[in-house]
């Protein structure tokens, strides 16, 4: 769940001679046989992606017997349920925010090192390493630092500070911040650097010469520039949390305390009928959710983009 | 020099600093695979019991889950190679005006939370299972979705790179027929996209962990989980191993980037 969705619309250069090949007549022809040519892409596309997403946004709109009912939405209201979301929107909200500003300033200490060197070569494997594939990993890299047994949580107890004396957080809902802002920090670098490096050094030159400073830079020219980008890196952030099962489904051993959980509470339970619907209806939240941050996340990109070319 | 960039000191105070959050726990979990059981002092028994056929049991599951994972990377990987490339060759050469179509669809899955995707994939699984059976293979055709918006960005790239028409016409004037144009001009020359979309691929393939639990399928990373539970040294122990591998694979994919963009700059 991660990435540059850049929202770019290009202007195909080849556009035009196709548009003039399709006017002959022999061609028109072939035109039709290359049709067949994109279905089974599109069967593929229409059973795994299309079919699934309705499937799951239609499972919390409709009874076992296939009834439109409101009913699930309904309980999406129960307090419980609104408890889950509140809590993922403000773990996602604060992971975002912190691993959006420290991944920033981690783009800023790279700026103006080589393209291919150490530096750079070693941040950005290790930055898709742990914003892509952690997940459960990242879970056992911090019970192993601040677990019950975890080296910190020894050294600080040797030191006299018992960092669990009101219980095991870690394995509760503030167990997921570190974790969290573990994968952040990285996507953040991932997404964000595009649009700093995209900063000309010619602007200081330019601003210096007509008598600015440095600071005056960043603050008049260099932050305005790169704050839409920030904020749509910001976002990407956030869904990001959002939609983040693996690391909290290996922490969080017991209890549903966000909404990903929840869901799998509702789809593994087979205790209470009808609970497979109640996942449908939290899928349901979810996608809303996400699917209204990323499209502020497309408009703000497109702003962000206007100076990335 | 350039100006923008922060003074050396800035960039070793942010480097250390956050550096240090990261490294804790990396050494955190590299100390605790050699802590003895009864945590007095240190040991080399937990790196040796992947070797010793006497704990082999205790890594049963990983392997189980290893072997299925690769397999499910290599038939992701197909389909990345076999059905996503043609079809965006395709759309290139013949139907240009469908690409933003294109890609909207082909970066849809980056709005999509796994776990949402899984409850609307579980009743197409329940099926899947009845008539192509519950092999973990199987899981590959969700997979293709999860990394498509990855293979995309990495085909793309190499597609918008390389003038795929000129190069058609040219071996289709000097008689080649599709098949040659596909596999001897034009998958040589988008073989730095291809490759990298494969590396990928396999990275996500070998991280996942959403679809392949809630549809109880055994992969790498479901096994650990298991396999923590019983015995957290072992299970730390791949984990040290896989991140490290990942880490290497997506070395190379960097590599294979920058020698795409150092060949094409016009």
């Amino acid at each position: 769940m991660t990435a540059t969705a850049t929202a770019r619309v290009d202007i195909d250069p080849g556009a035009r001679p196709a548009a003039t090949e399709s006017r002959a007549p022999s061609r028109r022809g072939r035109a039709g046989w290359a049709w067949l040519g994109l279905t089974p892409f599109a069967a593929y596309i229409l059973l795994f992606l299309l079919l699934p997403t309705v499937l799951a946004i239609g499972s919390g709109l409709f009874d076992g017997a296939g009834r439109f009912t409101l009913d699930n939405v309904a309980a999406l209201g129960d307090p419980v349920i609104l408890l889950t979301f509140w809590n993922s929107t403000w773990v996602s909200l604060l992971t975002a925010v912190i691993g959006a500003v420290v991944g920033a300033l981690v783009c800023y200490a790279m700026l103006g090192l080589s393209d291919s060197g150490f530096v750079r070569t070693t941040v950005d494997a290790a930055s898709g390493v742990l914003a892509q594939f952690g997940g459960v990993m990242l879970a056992f890299m911090w019970i192993a630092t601040i677990g019950l047994q975890g080296l910190i949580t020894q050294l600080l107890k040797g030191g006299g500070i018992d960092i669990y004396a009101n219980g095991p957080w870690i394995y509760e809902l503030p167990g997921l911040i570190p974790a969290y802002i573990t994968f952040q920090i990285p996507l953040m670098v991932i997404t964000f650097f595009p649009a700093l490096s995209a900063l000309k050094p010619q602007w200081v030159e330019a601003n210096l010469t007509l008598g600015g400073t440095r600071g005056g830079f960043w603050r008049h020219v260099g932050i305005p520039v790169l704050t839409p980008a920030f904020l749509a890196s910001l976002l990407l952030l956030f869904a990001n949390a959002f939609s983040s099962y693996a690391t909290a489904a290996a922490l969080a051993s017991q209890g549903a305390p966000i909404v990903p959980l929840q869901i799998r509470a509702a789809l593994t339970s087979e205790t209470l009928l009808g609970r497979q619907n109640l996942a449908g209806a939290l899928a349901l939240g979810m996608i809303v959710v996400v699917a209204v941050v990323m499209w502020i996340y497309s408009l703000v990109q497109r702003r962000a983009a206007r100076w990335q070319s | 020099m350039n100006l923008l960039a922060p003074s050396r000191v800035t960039r070793w105070i942010i480097g250390i600093v956050v550096g240090l959050f990261f490294a804790v726990p990396i050494v955190s979990l590299v100390l605790f695979t050699f802590r003895r059981v009864d945590g007095t002092g240190y040991t080399l028994d937990h790196w040796t019991a992947l070797f010793s056929p006497a704990e082999s049991s205790v890594f049963q599951p990983i392997w189980v889950g290893l072997g299925n994972s690769l397999l499910l990377a290599v038939v992701t990987v197909a389909i990345v190679l076999f059905l996503l490339t043609p079809t965006m060759i395709l759309v290139a050469l013949r139907f240009p005006k469908l690409r933003s179509a294109f890609e909207f669809v082909a970066l849809l899955p980056i709005s999509i939370p796994a776990i949402v995707l899984v409850v609307g994939l579980a009743p197409i699984y329940l099926q899947i299972g009845r008539t192509l059976g519950t092999g973990a293979w199987t899981l590959a055709f969700a997979y293709g979705i999860t990394v498509l918006p990855f293979a995309y960005r990495s085909i793309q790239a190499s597609i918008d790179a390389v003038d795929v028409k000129t190069l058609t016409e040219a071996a289709r004037t000097l008689g080649s027929g599709w098949i040659t144009v596909v596999l001897r001009v034009l998958a040589p020359n988008l073989r730095q996209g291809l490759l990298a979309a494969s590396l990928i691929s396999v990275a996500v393939v070998l991280g996942e962990f959403t679809i392949a639990s809630l549809l109880n399928r055994q992969v790498l990373q479901t096994a650990l989980l298991v396999v923590q539970k019983t015995d957290g040294f072992a299970a730390a122990i791949v984990t040290i191993l896989a991140l490290a591998f990942a880490f290497v694979l997506l070395l190379i994919i960097g590599r294979v980037g920058r020698g795409r963009t150092g060949r094409t700059t016009p």
